[in-house]
């Protein structure tokens, strides 16, 4: 299933040979090629302050002589704010000044960075280790530089902020003074890491490192990216899933002011090797180039396009591990409504089964009382605020390309094939992203650019309008999920059992939570082949199951006549003391532990009058959250008072971000809910700019969000992902309170008997 | 193609293009002022807000034609240093995930300040109501509003 990211998550080695110095650094010159990149714009006194030379100790240090260090933030952002946080573990470890610290984005160089993927919220938990063993290992070559220059053992060299210390002979040197000699010496092996309790950056609040360049307007994106006869190109995609390109009039078009060529490319060759991040959505594109956006823009309206049914394609999918996979993508129209039966038959039928536990069959005949609800969502689009665009000048010999893209590794792979370049020939700067949520793991914006860029033998910016980027598809799944329990007379759960599907992936996770605390559990999935592309949305599967799964629970605790709380809290313990089955995904402990910090933080035990709380909690990539959303009705429409969270995420590393990044998974969530939905009809996208496409704006936002973090010393995980999900459930309990009625079909607002439109 | 004067951020300057050619995309493509933002071409996320005078206005609808000789102030107008009220208390608040919606946010809340120099939470939220924010940074927009209306 090409959407699934979970191998991104099995820990990387930490393989030495990245940890090696890069090649030597010329006075005063970059390490990389940022210059040709605009946006750092240093003021007077930050260029007086600039190093004449820099020293690298490794891929992700250099110091220059005068106490400057440079620090490489591997790993593309695109707003989790990882080239702040990032970069401050390298800084803790190697014990420097933050103020002294310049952060510049990395390239992407997989020879000399272990991981320079963005997603699955695991960037500061796998670079975890790596980080801190690149700034540990360049303090102690600094070290030992100090220790062979004073002739006196390392061991009795402290660091403080950047300064080597001897305080028994009052021997001092900043880093800059040692960092030329510390580059000549070999790379320590297995130097110890700090204690924990000794981090001074890590733990701290440290401002968003690109935060001045942000509110000043500077060029920070791709889309924003300029240079000397760089032409602009746009494409023009089939109005539906099932079509594809006849032919084309460009006659007209290409006489337009501005215009100046017009064409089809093919995005990947017939026969090809895909990888599991290249689209299917389109194989054929009409391109207008131009000389501005307004013109192109213009001329792409006129552009005439005659389009046919595709057929029936196969493909080759080189999948996680090594495994091929032929892929069919169907032909034909789909719409929702079809879709909409399909699935319903479908989840009357028992599907593939993932999990069992005990005799669920045997059991639910034995319950005292047996509950079974369905739940359904629709596509979503990711509708990030940068549209689709990309920078690329191919030449005979070499390609440069510049642009938002969360997986660097497998385009260019597809590159490579695509282009006919060896990997070395092919250079991508990895761009500041408006948004990813997981729609940038998909690369087809770069081939589409290069191929362009190819074929022109010009610099080329490809920039799609939103209607492209919104009907283009790679949206997230739809989904159902049918949950039934099972209660014995004294309201004890007893059997369980959720069967899932969904076009094209099922969303079940067999081994999450409440498996491993009912005796009886069964559960199962199916799918539904189509031609409408999906990918990677913010917490892929979990964003949908977790929502249906936590009303169910919701719902079960009720009949069950037990607090929402403690009927999970029960579970949690049950499977801590004697768990079902193996495999269970989860620690109970820390489960029930952002449980019992959410019901002390929200007073959940004395609400206030006249709000409707909903809680949810649930455990995706690694963390562990739990909320309560506090609601009121006005004229028949939701108000969102209050969210409190609690969450495990081990270390924080820059809490006031993790806030930040919190109260942002929050906040789409409720929007999601309430509002996320795309259709189709006849294989068109029923929605193609905001004006149709409903997204959560100011005055529906929470009134207040709070999010608390479980303080301990765990290793730390992410936070992009886990807070988003489990909002769904919690929208959909508190709107329940509130209006009496059970939400099982999102987006709710279309379920709501507002008597007012809502806002 | 028609000869248009154009006065951004207190400088003038002369274009020869398609006066329908909306303000968004000569402010980018002519102008090199990329800090006003592309994100839906259609007066319904926010992006590409900018002042027209005092007022905040969506400049990927506004024709080129439409603000001959009238002040507009973009991104790159409030200061270079980001020492503006407005912008400082973006960073103060740390405001952004992406950002790239921010400096609409931005141009919206420096034209409700102007008209409204102490608006209260509601006033606010409807001020702000026509810029997306996808990444969900909604409270701290409001929170930085606040603060920038008592600076
Ligand atoms: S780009 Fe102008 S409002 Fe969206
Ligand atoms: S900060 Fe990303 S869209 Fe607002």
């Amino acid at each position: 299933m090409i959407s699934n990211i979970q191998i991104m998550t099995a820990q990387p080695n930490i393989n030495r040979r990245k940890f090696l110095k890069v090649t030597a650094l010329a006075g005063g010159g970059m390490m990389l090629s940022f210059n040709w990149l605009a946006g750092c714009n240093p003021t007077p006194d930050e260029v007086l302050a600039m190093p004449k030379e820099w020293f690298s100790l490794n891929s992700y240090i250099k110091i220059g002589e005068n106490g400057i260090v440079t620090l490489m933030a591997p790993n593309p952002e695109f707003g989790t704010n990882l080239k702040t946080s990032l970069p401050m573990i390298l800084a803790d470890e190697l014990d420097v000044d933050w103020k002294n610290v310049i952060v510049e984005q990395a390239d992407f160089y997989p020879e000399r960075f272990e991981r320079q993927f963005t997603g699955g919220s695991q960037s500061v938990r796998m670079g975890w280790k790596i980080l801190r063993t690149a700034g540990s290992t360049a303090r102690k070559m600094l070290v030992n530089a100090a220790s062979k220059k004073w002739n006196i053992p390392a061991e009795e060299i402290a660091t403080s902020a950047g300064m080597l210390i001897h305080s028994a002979s009052g021997k001092k040197a900043g880093y800059g003074e040692m960092a030329s000699f510390a580059a000549t010496l070999p790379v320590p092996d297995n130097v110890p890491f700090k204690n924990v309790k000794d981090f001074k950056i890590i733990r701290t609040s440290r401002k968003n490192v690109e935060g001045k360049n942000i509110v000043t307007g500077k060029p920070l994106f791709s889309i924003d990216h300029k240079q000397e006869g760089m032409l602009i190109a746009m494409i023009v995609h089939p109005p539906a899933f099932g079509l594809k390109v006849k032919s084309l009039d460009e006659a007209l078009v290409k006489s337009m002011p501005g215009i100046k060529d017009v064409f089809v490319i093919k995005t990947l060759e017939d026969g090809y090797e895909h990888n599991a991040f290249d689209t299917t959505s389109f194989y054929e594109l009409p391109v207008v180039v131009g000389n501005s956006t307004w013109e192109v823009m213009q001329a792409k309206k006129q552009l005439k396009v005659e389009w046919e049914e595709a057929q029936e394609k196969k493909v080759t999918v080189l999948g996680w591990g090594g495994n091929k996979e032929d892929v069919v993508i169907p032909a034909g129209r789909e719409s929702t409504e079809t879709q909409r039966k399909k699935m319903m038959a479908m989840s009357g039928k028992p599907g593939k089964e993932l999990r069992r536990d005990g005799d669920p069959e045997k059991a639910f005949k034995n319950a005292a009382k047996v509950i079974e609800r369905t739940y359904t969502a629709p596509y979503l689009a990711h509708n990030t605020m940068e549209p689709v665009n990309c920078f690329a000048h191919v030449t005979a010999d070499k390609a440069e390309l510049y642009g938002p893209i969360q997986a660097p590794e497998f385009i260019m792979k597809t590159l490579v094939a695509r282009l006919g370049l060896p990997k070395e020939k092919i250079h991508i700067s990895l761009a500041r992203m408006g948004g990813g949520f997981g729609l940038r793991a998909y690369g087809h914006h770069f081939v589409e650019a290069a191929v362009i860029s190819q074929k022109l033998n010009a610099p080329v910016k490809l920039v799609y309008t939103r209607e492209d980027d919104m009907t283009y598809g790679i949206y997230r799944p739809t989904y159902t999920a049918t949950y039934r329990a099972g209660l014995d007379k004294d309201n004890n759960l007893i059997a369980f059992h959720v069967r899932g599907g969904g076009i094209p992936e099922h969303p079940v996770e067999p081994n999450r939570f409440p498996a491993g605390a009912v005796d009886n559990y069964l559960a199962e999935g199916w799918e539904i082949k189509s031609n409408i592309t999906i990918g990677a949305f913010r917490a892929p599967r979990s964003n949908f199951i977790a929502g249906a799964e936590q009303s169910f629970l919701d719902e079960l605790a009720e009949l069950a006549g037990k607090d929402p709380i403690e009927f999970r809290l029960e579970l949690l313990r049950r499977n801590k003391n004697n768990p079902v089955g193996k495999n269970n995904a989860y620690d109970p402990g820390r489960y029930a532990g952002v449980l019992e910090l959410v019901r002390e933080k929200s007073g959940w035990t004395k609400p206030q009058e006249n709000v409707s709380r909903g809680v949810a909690a649930y455990f995706c990539h690694n963390t562990y959250v739990a909320q309560v959303l506090d609601m009121k009705m006005k004229d028949g429409t939701p108000v969102v008072e209050k969210v409190t969270a609690a969450v495990d995420c081990g270390i924080v590393v820059n809490p006031d971000s993790a806030a930040n990044m919190g109260e942002g998974g929050i906040v789409d969530g409720i929007g999601n809910a309430l509002f996320g939905e795309m259709t189709f009809d006849n294989g068109i996208p029923a929605k193609n700019n905001f004006h149709q496409y409903r997204m959560i704006r100011q005055k529906e936002a929470p009134k207040a969000i709070e999010v608390h973090f479980v303080p301990n010393d765990e290793d730390p995980t992410g936070l992009g992902e886990p807070l988003f999900p489990p909002t769904f459930a919690a929208v959909a309990n508190a709107l329940y309170r509130a209006t009496g009625k059970r939400y099982y079909e999102q987006p709710f607002s279309k379920q709501i008997n507002s008597r007012q439109p809502l806002l | 193609m028609a000869k248009i004067n154009l006065n951004v951020n207190g400088k003038k300057y002369e274009v020869d293009i398609d006066p329908d050619t909306p303000v968004l995309w000569v402010l980018r493509d002519h102008l090199d002022l990329v800090g006003t933002k592309f994100g839906c071409g259609m007066a319904q996320c926010g992006a590409c807000t900018v002042l027209l005078g005092d007022d905040a206005v969506r400049s990927c609808v506004l024709p080129v034609s439409n603000v001959q000789d009238k002040q507009i102030t973009t991104i790159e107008g409030l200061s270079a240093e980001g020492d503006h009220p407005v912008q400082k208390a973006w960073l103060e608040h740390d405001v952004a995930q992406c950002g790239y919606c921010q400096a609409g946010q931005i141009m919206s809340a420096v034209g409700l300040l102007r008209k409204s120099p102490k608006p209260g939470e509601e006033e606010i939220a409807a001020a702000m109501h026509g810029n997306i924010c996808r990444c969900g940074t909604y409270l701290r927009i409001r929170a930085a509003v606040m603060t920038a209306a008592n600076s």
